[in-house]
């Protein structure tokens, strides 16, 4: 047999077959898509993923670094900072925001403002002991690593979109993928490295 | 349980009621739980929802006004125990992977002639309203008890349901791009208070999978597992998965074969 027949005969076969069984990536996907339902604000098209999460799944929050790479300067790319160039706005409120655990879950209504869920995930000011360990302890953060502006526009953008940094993160994309405002940020980056607030003054 | 052991649990409920609604320090919670665990050592209010299931699992209800006592859960018309220990299995006259709950649509449906829809739609209860599939899965786990995890992957659909369950464990989607892993990949780590089992660990896996179904003290309310996955896939910020879809199927099917081995220890009884 010749090379042409062998390349012709495993098109034959591979296609039937591919058909017949398709992997079970895609048939986990199917089924996903097929089982969930509409409830309250959360629509059965969010189980559709877009790139980044397609490529975290697949490699276990491991991708190639050439995806990383491509994926992580795009998400960078894609904020949008603030046009006045003040990226800290008012502690008080990002402390509000942190605290709250709200945000786009079934039960919640559409039109309630979203929390920031920060204290779910991470340890921020020394007098609310009932905080999360997902991420790390910001606790002491302005103190530590001091307020200036450049710092300020590293916070906004590690706030604006986790996965600039690291594109596989645990923490959501809060204003990539709309969940809180560019105001709401400002409040948690002040939050964050303004000198008063409760988490750099105890 | 005896009169003395029903009124110390009457009181320590109400205790926890009070202290959750002060918001006390979470140091101390945890030590009134533990108290609390150590008072109703051997009781657990699910007991109620068991004797309510098995009482339901006897009586004719229904268009065909028919009893449950032909369903087969797996062992054979009618058998109970030890059923749990060995679900989700394949079931040749469904050809599907079935769990417990999408287990009792199906004798609810053949035996009395409710449809599985009417049945699935009201299958996750409240204060006001317990539906009677949630007792009858009370009933059923309580027969399992401290028997060992058996859940056969030998079918291929069996085998196959594993995997898919595994996938979806690990899917990331969503307005904050969450999976289960996200919560439960990590040994160690709490949100706020609420210590996160590693489902990718089979230690910590067996030792929340056998706990459940549970009677949730916080709630005032039995719980199943169908009920514990639906509450998960909210805070994953999901939109909702159908009662007993196959998806959910799947995944419990993921977490029970990778409890296999340890003891079945429920209802469990959970804050
Ligand atoms: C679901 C968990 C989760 C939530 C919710 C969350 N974070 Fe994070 N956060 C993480 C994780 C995990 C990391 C480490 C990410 C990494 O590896 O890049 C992180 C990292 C950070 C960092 C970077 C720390 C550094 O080393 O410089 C900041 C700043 C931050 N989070 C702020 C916030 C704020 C503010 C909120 C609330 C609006 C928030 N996070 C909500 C999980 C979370
Ligand atoms: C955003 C966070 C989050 C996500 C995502 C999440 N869970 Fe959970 N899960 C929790 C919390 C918090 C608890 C503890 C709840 C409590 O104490 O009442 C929990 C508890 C559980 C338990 C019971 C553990 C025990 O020891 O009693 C199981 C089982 C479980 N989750 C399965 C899942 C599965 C399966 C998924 C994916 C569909 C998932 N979870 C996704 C936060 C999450």
């Amino acid at each position: 047999m010749n090379m042409k027949w062998i390349f012709a005969l495993t098109f034959v076969l591979a296609i039937p077959l591919q058909a017949a069984e398709p992997s079970l990536d895609a048939k986990a996907r199917a089924i996903i898509k097929r089982d969930f339902q509409d409830k309250g604000i959360a629509k059965a098209d969010r189980v559709i993923q877009d790139e980044l999460q397609v490529l975290c799944t697949r490699f276990r929050d491991n991708p190639p670094k050439k995806d990383l790479e491509r994926i992580e300067k795009e998400q960078t790319r894609a904020i949008k900072w603030p046009a006045d160039g003040q990226y800290m706005g008012d502690w008080k409120a990002g402390e509000k925001l942190a605290q709250s655990g709200a945000g786009m879950t079934w039960s919640d209504k559409a039109g309630d403002p979203a929390g920031g869920n920060c204290y779910n995930c991470h340890q921020l000011s020394a007098k609310e002991i009932a905080y999360g360990t997902i991420g790390p302890s910001l606790l002491h953060y302005g103190k530590l690593r001091g307020n200036s502006v450049e710092n300020q526009r590293y916070v906004y953008g590690r706030i604006y979109n986790a996965k600039a940094a690291h594109m596989c993160a645990n923490m959501p994309r809060f204003g990539h993928l709309g969940i809180l405002t560019e105001a709401q940020i400002k409040d948690l980056v002040a939050l964050l490295l303004d000198p008063e607030s409760l988490v750099n003054k105890d | 349980m005896n009169n003395l052991k029903m009124a110390a649990l009457a009181f320590a409920i109400l205790s926890l009621s009070v202290m959750a609604e002060e918001k006390s320090a979470e140091g101390k919670a945890a030590d009134e739980i533990a108290k609390y665990r150590e008072m109703i050592a051997d009781g657990n209010p699910a007991e109620f929802d068991e004797m309510r299931g098995a009482e339901i699992w006897k009586t004719s209800a229904g268009p065909k006004q028919a009893n449950l006592e032909l369903c087969n859960l797996g062992k054979g018309p009618g058998v109970v125990k030890g059923v749990y220990a060995e679900l989700p299995r394949y079931f040749p006259d469904t050809k599907r992977v079935q769990d417990l709950e999408s287990r009792l649509l199906t004798c609810m449906s053949s035996l009395q002639g409710f449809t599985e829809k009417e049945i699935a739609d009201k299958a996750i209860g409240n204060v006001n309203r317990k539906p009677a599939i949630e007792a009858l899965v009370a009933y059923v786990v309580g027969q399992s008890k401290g028997m060992p995890m058996a859940v056969s992957t030998r079918h291929p659909k069996e085998k196959e349901a594993y995997e898919i369950g595994r996938r979806i464990f690990f899917y990331r989607a969503g307005p904050y791009d969450f999976s289960c892993a996200t919560c439960h990949g990590q040994s160690n780590r709490r949100i706020r208070m609420q210590d996160l089992p590693n489902f990718t660990l089979k230690k910590e896996t067996q030792l929340a999978y056998t706990t459940w179904p549970a009677y949730r003290v916080s709630q005032g309310l039995f719980r199943s597992f169908q009920w514990r996955i639906n509450d998960c896939f909210r805070q994953q910020r999901f939109p909702e998965p159908q009662y007993a879809s196959e998806a959910t199927v799947d995944l419990t099917m993921f977490l029970a074969v990778n409890s296999n081995g340890a003891n079945y220890d429920g209802p469990g009884l959970k804050r």
